[in-house]
């Protein structure tokens, strides 16, 4: 078989799996998860450092691996705090990309359409590699598609829901709508979740609370692992049609009299 | 002088750099951006931007997130 690579921008990888660094109960376990997901892009957030306490930040940590870091806007409510942030990200000097959110409602954490947009302009014209947060919205990502955005990224569910794919149809429309990578983001509560994305035809899935909020999360990072390997393997396979009735595994004919 | 760092009042020695700050302060530069007063400071400008009565400073540093 070919290897398969996953290409954004100028960069390649080839674990389709990317994930958080967030909610783990000690930095250890998150290094353990992350080497037992096989990833090698890694999100994280940007925030205040520590003046006066602990100076030990998770850039220490993730120091001793090797992996590609996403650094997100998380938090950030307009486009004016998403760009500032990213810039802020950017020049911690480590990555060029960013996973852009823009939030609209805490309830949901459903992204602000318009101001994503606004914010991903600015960055894309900036030189950033953006990977924008996403509803499943075909027509949003065609949008961010056609201002260069480098990938987009539609969430499965709510950030945090272990839902699922809510709505398989409106990510398939998507896949058909878009070129650049489809990666879905948010939702994702199970191994199955993420095999069902990649067999629709994503090009990747992120996630972190699927991982970090398991009762074992390095053996969920595992079963992620294998479970975006396998939803690959069997999109690249071509899947069967669906019917509605029976059709035999075994010959009918030289049966037994 | 007094200055507002990640939100609260310091006061730290006259005739600071930004590199020279961060030093006061302790911290990893390999690990850190730095705002002054909304206005990033770029790593190699640290040697030679001053600090100044009043500035307000963010440093940020990465965070596990998702």
């Amino acid at each position: 078989m070919t290897e398969d690579y996953l290409v954004i921008g100028d960069k390649k990888f080839k674990s389709r799996l990317f994930v958080g660094t967030g909610k783990y109960s000690t930095p250890e376990m998150m290094l353990g998860a992350i080497e037992a997901s096989g990833a090698e892009v890694v999100t994280v957030a940007i925030r205040r450092m520590n003046i006066e306490g602990q100076k030990r930040t998770i850039l220490d940590y993730l120091s001793e691996i090797s992996c590609t870091i996403l650094p997100n806007t998380a938090g950030c409510y307009t486009a004016e705090e998403a760009i500032r942030t990213a810039r802020l990200a950017r020049e911690l000097g480590l990555s060029n990309m960013v996973k852009l959110e823009v939030i609209g409602d805490q309830k949901t954490l459903f992204p602000d359409n318009e101001a994503l947009l606004e914010a991903a302009r600015v960055l894309v014209k900036e030189g950033f590699l953006v990977l924008p947060y996403t509803n499943d919205d075909p027509v949003m990502a065609k949008k961010l598609e056609d201002i260069g955005c480098a990938a987009v990224m539609p969430l499965g569910a709510p950030i945090g829901s272990g839902l699922g794919i809510r709505n398989p149809y409106n990510i398939k429309i998507i896949l058909e709508t878009v070129k650049v990578p489809v990666i879905v983001d948010a939702g994702v509560g199970t191994a199955s979740d993420a095999s069902f994305a990649m067999e629709l035809g994503c090009a990747g899935v992120l996630m972190n609370t699927g991982i970090a909020g398991a009762k074992d999360p390095i053996k969920m990072a595992k079963a992620m692992k294998l479970a975006v390997e396998a939803g690959r393997l069997a999109y690249l396979a071509g899947r069967i049609p669906k019917k509605l009735y029976a059709s035999a595994s075994s010959p009918m004919d030289n049966l037994i009299e | 002088m007094r200055i507002k760092v990640n939100g609260k009042d310091y006061e730290v020695p006259d005739g600071l750099t930004v590199s020279l700050m961060l030093e006061f302060f302790k911290i990893n530069k390999n690990y850190v951006a730095v705002e002054r007063n909304k206005e990033i400071v770029s790593r190699k400008d640290w040697e030679y931007v001053m600090v100044c009565e009043g500035d307000v400073f963010e440093i940020v540093t990465f965070v596990g997130g998702g």
